[in-house]
């Protein structure tokens, strides 16, 4: 089954009376569970393309459906409403809130978006610090947090709405060597464990070397896949 | 609601040092305008009180005219004894009245038998006008204080004329008038005491018996110049006024023979009541205002400095209206401390003035007004009510703006 169905995507904006071309005709299917990434150069278009798939734009022509809906047809209220239900956001600069201790951040989605109940939120915030190992600092504000702290923390609030689709967008460009293997790794074990759709756009060789689908972008098409053991 | 509140409070103690600052302000203000609506409040009731109590009473009524030929004291317009039966008749239908005094006015001389001048005559049953003007015994300055000072033969003398003639307490003077068919008359009067002027320095207002001045006046029947009313509860002097003008004055209008008027239609003081409760207006405008600029200020800085956060909470599937209700919380927030300490810090000043009294003069005369002021549950609650919801008006476009950022656009902010 495909988490994400995207048919001849284009995305043309004017920038001071230029129309700049930022994707032109990407077709692509994504199927459920998988590990994905976009790579490219700076201005490729990748970034535009996970703002597609992540309803935080929409495209100029072509069809787009997203874990079985056509998200093209989606006002700014439902864009928002299915975006807290069904698609989690990893940032390259993590973009916790900073008033919000790591365990309230992770219980934000939560709060705000799905309006859960008390009992419910402890129970999925405390299970998911626990699964990316941020159990015992859960009472720390993101000042408190190193960088591969402040990531963990970033994905668990990703998870912690049981997305269908996980988007992360250069997660590791802001961590040392060392820490991005970690969340790298960390990412691909939650995705096993509960079988979330991940897809990055980036150009870190780390995330493409453990990616199982990478699809390159050049000038706003996509001239690349490559299905990696 | 519980967990906005609490994102908000965190947000407000983000910047600690602002909003404390724009708290303090919001609270200044409010303290500010409590004050000055409890003082003013406190100046305008004593002054009243003082007016009222020491000569004009709550209300008179006088033939039609009356009033507005006052300065010459015109004994033609007086109130013939139909007519004072018929006042009588409306005031005991009135449950509020406490007491009522018929008074007669004129202008007349006053001898000492060495010299004379002006004065102008009140003659009054003393007991009637006693209860009418509760604080005309006090000033008394030298003398009797009881009504017996103004029994038949006898004589209160205003200050001013008491020391310019030299009269003390004791001497025999002579009270000369006209009457309204130009006939003059006399009579020997025993000054029984010396009245300090309830204004000032300036009065030469004395009180003689009623009916001493039947017989100067060489009146055929009783007839008085007005009848002056006091009420049980000042409060309800509009109501008693309107209630009365309608028995006495009836449908008649311009036509009709009798005239109403409260205390504010016949004192000059009633202006500067106005204007203090306009000034009271103008503090309540100047609070508004205050309250609108800060809080703006502060919540177009919070949207401001934290688009890139408006920007993540909008990606991660905040719905444009619940991030609206954040920031019109984070003013409500604002608002409501400012409020609350402005409050509890002017409620706080108010019982220091009650307790180290404040006094003051009015009109150069010896008597020192103590003011205690007093603020009304209303007025606290207005004024709570008026600043948060200035400050939800004041966040109201911060607010839009922020929820109605493209969340693509905000994650992209620098």
């Amino acid at each position: 089954m495909n988490v994400i169905r995207a048919g001849d995507l284009t995305k043309t904006y004017a920038t001071d009376g230029v129309e700049v071309h930022a994707l032109m005709g990407v077709s692509v299917d994504v199927e459920a569970g998988s590990f994905i990434a976009f790579v490219g150069p700076s201005g490729s278009g990748k970034t535009t393309l996970l703002n597609l798939l992540g309803c935080l734009d929409k495209p100029t022509s072509g069809r787009l459906e997203v874990a079985g809906s056509d998200v093209t047809r989606l006002d700014r209220r439902q864009a928002a409403a299915f975006r807290g239900a069904r698609i989690g956001f990893v940032f390259q600069s993590f973009n916790l809130i900073a008033v919000l201790t790591a365990f309230e951040n992770v219980e934000y989605p939560l709060v705000m978006v799905q309006d859960r109940p008390a009992i419910e939120r402890r129970r999925r915030v405390l299970e998911l610090l626990d699964a990316v190992g941020m159990a015992d600092q859960r009472d720390k504000r993101p000042e408190q947090l190193s960088g591969g702290q402040k990531q963990r923390v970033a994905i668990a609030r990703a998870l912690v709405t049981r997305p269908e689709l996980v988007l992360a967008d250069e997660p590791t460009a802001n961590l040392d060597g060392e820490t991005a293997y970690t969340i790298i790794a960390l990412m691909k074990k939650l995705r096993d464990e509960v079988g979330t759709t991940f897809v990055f756009a980036t150009h870190d060789t780390r995330i493409i070397g453990a990616a199982e689908i990478v699809y390159t972008v050049e000038d706003g098409r996509l001239t690349g896949r490559q299905e990696l053991p | 609601m519980g967990n906005l509140v609490k994102i908000a409070v965190r947000n407000l103690l983000r910047y600690t040092r602002r909003s404390l600052l724009t708290v303090s302000l919001i609270a200044f203000g409010v303290v500010f305008v409590l004050i000055f609506v409890a003082m003013a409040g406190a100046f305008k009731e004593t002054i009243v009180a003082s007016i009222t109590d020491n000569y004009l009473g709550h209300l008179q009524i006088h033939r039609r005219g009356y009033v507005a030929s006052i300065e010459s004291l015109p004994l033609n317009l007086n109130l013939e004894p139909a007519q004072l039966a018929a006042i009588q008749k409306a005031l005991e239908s009135v449950p509020d009245v406490a007491g009522a005094s018929e008074r007669i006015k004129f202008n007349a001389m006053f001898s000492t038998f060495v010299e004379t001048t002006g004065m102008r005559v009140t003659a009054v049953d003393p007991d009637r006008e006693f209860a009418v003007s509760p604080k005309l015994p006090a000033r008394v300055l030298q003398g009797d204080r009881t009504p017996a000072a103004l029994a038949r033969g006898k004589i209160l003398v205003p200050e001013l004329l008491a020391r310019g003639m030299g009269t003390k307490v004791g001497d025999t003077v002579v009270v000369v008038a006209t009457n309204k068919d130009g006939s003059v008359n006399g009579k020997t009067l025993l000054v029984s005491g010396i009245l300090e002027s309830a204004t000032g320095p300036g009065g030469r207002d004395g009180y003689i018996h009623f009916e001493d001045a039947m017989e100067i006046l060489r009146m055929p029947g009783t007839e008085a110049t007005e009848v002056a009313i006091r009420l049980r509860d000042f409060d309800q002097v509009a109501r008693v006024g309107r209630a009365l003008r309608e028995r006495l004055e009836g449908g008649g209008g311009s036509r009709a023979a009798l005239e109403v008027h409260t205390w504010a239609q016949l004192s000059p003081f009633a202006t500067v009541a106005t204007l203090i409760d306009m000034m009271a207006l103008f503090m309540k405008l100047m609070l508004i205002a205050i309250v609108l600029i800060s809080v703006l200020n502060v919540m177009i800085m919070a949207v401001y400095e934290r688009v890139r956060e408006i920007g993540t909470i909008a990606a991660i599937g905040t719905l444009p209206r619940k991030i609206l209700s954040l920031f019109l919380v984070e003013g409500v927030m604002l608002g409501t401390a400012g409020a609350a300490a402005g409050v509890l810090a002017g409620a706080a000043i108010i019982l220091a003035l009650n307790v180290w009294k404040v006094s003051v003069a009015f009109g150069g005369a010896r008597q020192l007004f103590v003011l205690s002021p007093r603020i009304d549950l209303f007025e606290v609650v207005l004024a709570s009510v008026m600043v948060i919801a200035v400050s939800v008006v004041a966040s109201v476009q911060p607010a839009v703006r922020a929820s109605r950022m493209e969340p693509i656009d905000a994650l992209r902010h620098v």
